[in-house]
């Protein structure tokens, strides 16, 4: 029999990013938070000697969740068997207090205007038969006006360096800290970009420029562009991470309590309303029984969606008939790196690619989201063009021309010439959801307890293989400007492979102006639970061209807002549903 | 065939380590006059109360007592896997090759471990061969992979040259490692191309991951490259066009 534990007015489960603001939020509102983490406690001192790539790198991924105890399976299409993605280096989700904020490369983007209202705004100036038979794109239920105040918020907190940008959406007030700084290679595409008539700017990064004090005090540090930031803990607390921001603010209250190795198996409800969430005690095996008077979903969008499903809570989709909500849209961003993008050689120069911070770099946004007039293209949003330089670790930097054998002497002599002599542009891509690409729970695989892993149905359809062969020539056209002399434009690829590798997956329990047609409010509250909060990109209905941080930090932040709502009133639904609008 | 050229530059890789430990102790300031005795040499670098003068540990040769096999038991595997590793990164005018970096003691350190025992590998069956995107799919683990794999090059050497792998001439091995990584060769529950790009991926690690895991011997693999290791800092540097080359450190000197 569990464990029953005394109530307390919030419990979150998981504690990263929004987990992390969850707790900070509440905590110094004066409600009672306890945060339940299925990892160990991170501090500054655990990022020690952390500048090991094969530990940390793709390889071995120290900071990253074992599979042995669970993972997802895998398929492109309805009619296959997925299977078990088995290895770590296919899928990397943070563990540990911090989670993704703490592995994260630090680039800290906005969606746009367009991505709240993508139907609309789509079936306007296009009609609707732009939308193709299929695509489940829908409106967000908040317009980009709404939550523009809480991406503020998250940006003052996070301390993010960065510049207007002309083609980008007003902005309430400057970035916090000024841009990174320029190198070599970001003015080389700067001064491509300018040539080619576009707009670029400096990207927008949580590794940051100066040392900056956020409004809760928290010190972040000025970065010292040492390279070791994606899947690494900054050891200089110079990257923006929730274990040296939102987490010391919640502890600092006096009203916060972490919980370590809990992992939280089910949700709790009674009558239609959560009553708390069982745990085990992964060191012990002891179960317990939390009880809230909220419940916060803050772990990743996978485990969001299956504890939903294990759960039991909502309707789950279905693919045949579109019914259902938990589940739905689910869309990934992992491919972006490869499929739409330009790899450019230098006979004569070199670079220092082994210096960096993974948010130092450029990007021009003139082709993204309704940028451009999209009614000569057969697709519908776009992408960003980018150009970083995060640090290039020696064992993963081989860099040879195409055709060049994978090992052996002529293997070496150009992998060790090229290694400083190579420069990559590519293209973030938005992505679309569909019909068929979706979460449930897979019908043979188990955790190490019996309970069933979650599947994931999605492939590349159409719309991405003409927006990706559309950015690709952008990245070439890019790549030549800057003056390479062997220029390789990125393969296409045919089919998603079963490898999810940087923390952008989204969907399954999407918000919407409709329980018809979402999960939850734009609070991030269940349309079916209103103590129920699921919080995180497991929220976004589609996912945008840039990383999805920014906008998940927003997100929590307006959760944040609607939890304090919901337990200083008399509870209840948040928002108003609208009557479903007619979704294709 | 190469190979005694290689035995010849291990040995030099054995000279240029010395000298380079010398001028670490050099230049960390350690060297302050006293006596040490042989064999302590590996035991200096981080020991502050150490208190040798250089001209001390000049003769001396450290011996290295983690150059030993833990997972290979047979002394024929461990040939074979070396001489693999060397083909996949040979010895050449820009630096040392896989064996002089210490690629096959990495290697078989890490069969060893987590990373051998597929620790945090999801093993739990069914096991289906699935669509090429569904990815690896093998109830093996990498250890079991590697002897395998391993005792497939003798056979395949054997019977298509008629010796051992590393009796035959470079081209040969070249041959037989190609037919690994085309994916012609029959193993049991793995592909031998998959055991193939496992070799790549290890020859690689072990050439260039910091060498606190046994590789990249003197950082040589790091030099070759013209990378620096961990530095605390570029922000004085980053800005500028030139390239700025630093001899590297690792994280035995890192802090």
């Amino acid at each position: 029999m569990p464990k029953v534990l005394k109530k307390v007015d919030v419990v979150t489960v998981g504690v990263g990013w929004t987990g992390g603001i969850i707790a900070a939020e509440l905590s110094k509102a004066g409600y009672q938070v306890v945060g339940l983490e299925r990892g160990k406690e991170e501090t500054l001192e655990d990022y020690n000697q952390m500048k090991d790539e094969l530990k940390y790198g793709h390889s071995r991924n120290e900071m990253m969740n074992s599979l042995s105890d669970d993972t997802l399976t895998f398929r492109n299409t309805l009619d296959s068997q997925a299977l078990p993605i088995r290895e770590p280096e296919n899928l990397r989700i943070g563990t540990n207090t911090g989670g993704g904020g703490s592995h994260w490369a630090a680039q800290c983007h906005r969606y746009l205007p367009y991505d709240y209202e993508i139907f609309s705004q789509t079936v306007e100036r296009y009609g609707k038969e732009k939308i193709p038979e299929g695509m489940t794109i829908q409106d967000w239920g908040i317009t980009y006006d709404e939550i523009e105040p809480y991406y503020d918020k998250f940006e003052k907190m996070a301390g993010i360096s960065g510049e207007q940008d002309p083609m980008g959406p007003e902005r309430s007030s400057p970035f916090p800290t000024p841009p990174m700084k320029e190198v070599p290679a970001t003015r080389l595409f700067k001064e491509a970009a300018k040539n080619l008539g576009y707009h670029p700017i400096s990207l927008p990064s949580a590794s940051i420029s100066e040392t900056y004090e956020n409004p809760d005090g928290q010190t972040i540090y000025g970065c010292q562009y040492c390279s070791f930031c994606y899947s690494h803990g900054c050891e200089f607390g110079a990257k923006s991470d929730p274990v040296i921001t939102v987490i010391p603010t919640a502890k600092n209250t006096g009203n916060f309590e972490l919980r370590t190795d809990a992992n939280v198996t089910r949700i709790l409800y009674e009558g239609g309303q959560a009553t708390g969430v069982l745990y085990t005690d992964t060191r012990t095996g002891q179960e317990f029984e939390q009880p809230a008077d909220v419940v916060a979903l803050t772990s990743y969008t996978f485990n969001n969606v299956r504890l939903l499903l294990l759960s039991e809570i909502g309707t789950p989709y279905n693919p045949e008939t579109g019914e259902g909500v938990i589940g739905k849209n689910f869309c990934d961003h992992h491919a972006a790196d490869g499929a739409s993008a330009a790899r450019g050689f230098f006979n004569d120069r070199k670079f220092n690619l082994h210096m960096g911070a993974g948010g130092l770099g450029a990007i021009f946004t003139d082709y993204v989201g309704d940028n451009f007039d999209h009614s000569e293209v057969d697709f519908i949003h776009g992408g960003i063009c980018r150009i970083t330089q995060g640090g290039a670790g020696p064992i993963s930097n081989n860099p040879v021309p195409r055709g060049t054998p994978r090992w052996g002497s002529e293997f070496k002599e150009k992998s060790l010439y090229y290694a400083n002599r190579v420069l990559n542009v590519n293209f973030m891509f938005a992505v679309m959801p569909w019909k068929h690409h979706y979460l449930d729970l897979d019908p043979t695989y188990t955790d190490s307890t019996g309970d069933p892993l979650l599947r994931v149905t999605f492939d590349f359809e159409e719309q991405d293989h003409n927006l990706l062969s559309f950015g690709r020539d952008i990245c070439v056209e890019m790549m030549e400007e800057m003056g390479a002399d062997i220029v390789e434009p990125s393969e296409d690829i045919e089919h998603v492979k079963a490898s999810f590798t940087f923390q952008h997956s989204s969907g399954g329990a999407i918000m919407g102006e409709s329980p018809d047609t979402s999960a939850v409010n734009n609070y991030s509250q269940m349309w079916d639970m209103d103590n129920l909060f699921v919080i995180g990109a497991s929220a976004f209905p589609h996912f945008g061209a840039p990383n999805p941080t920014g906008t998940a930090g927003a997100l929590a932040y307006r959760a944040a807002e609607g939890i304090d709502k919901y337990l200083s009133n008399d509870g209840g639904q948040l928002v108003r549903a609208k009557e479903s609008k007619k979704y294709i | 065939m190469d190979k005694n050229n290689s035995e010849k530059q291990t040995t030099q890789s054995n000279q240029k380590e010395e000298i380079s430990r010398r001028n670490f102790i050099k230049k960390a300031g350690l060297v302050t006059g006293g006596i040490i005795g042989s064999g302590l040499i590996g035991g200096i670098i981080g020991n502050q109360w150490w208190t040798g003068t250089e001209n001390d540990v000049v003769n001396e040769t450290a011996p290295d007592f983690s150059e030993a096999r833990v997972f290979f038991n047979r002394r024929e595997d461990f040939s074979v896997l070396s001489w693999t590793t060397e083909r996949i990164l040979p010895e050449d005018d820009n630096g040392p090759g896989a064996i002089a970096l210490g690629v096959p003691y990495f290697i078989d350190k890490q069969l060893a471990g987590a990373w051998g025992n597929n620790t945090d590998e999801y093993m739990k069956g069914p096991f289906i061969e699935g669509e090429d995107t569904q990815g690896f799919q093998s109830a093996l683990n990498r250890g079991e992979i590697f002897i395998q794999g391993i005792r497939k090059i003798t056979e395949v050497s054997k019977n298509e040259f008629g010796d051992s792998f590393e009796e035959l001439d470079e081209e040969q091995q070249i041959e037989v490692l190609t037919m690994f990584e085309n994916g012609e060769i029959e193993l049991q529950g793995v592909g031998s191309d998959t055991f193939f790009n496992m070799l790549i991926q290890g020859t690689l690690e072990g050439a260039y991951s910091d060498p606190l895991y046994g590789g990249n011997r003197n950082m040589d693999g790091w030099r070759m490259k013209e990378y620096p290791g961990p530095q605390s800092s570029y922000i004085n540097v980053i800005e500028k066009e030139e390239f700025n080359f630093m001899d590297p450190i690792s994280l035995s000197n890192y802090n």
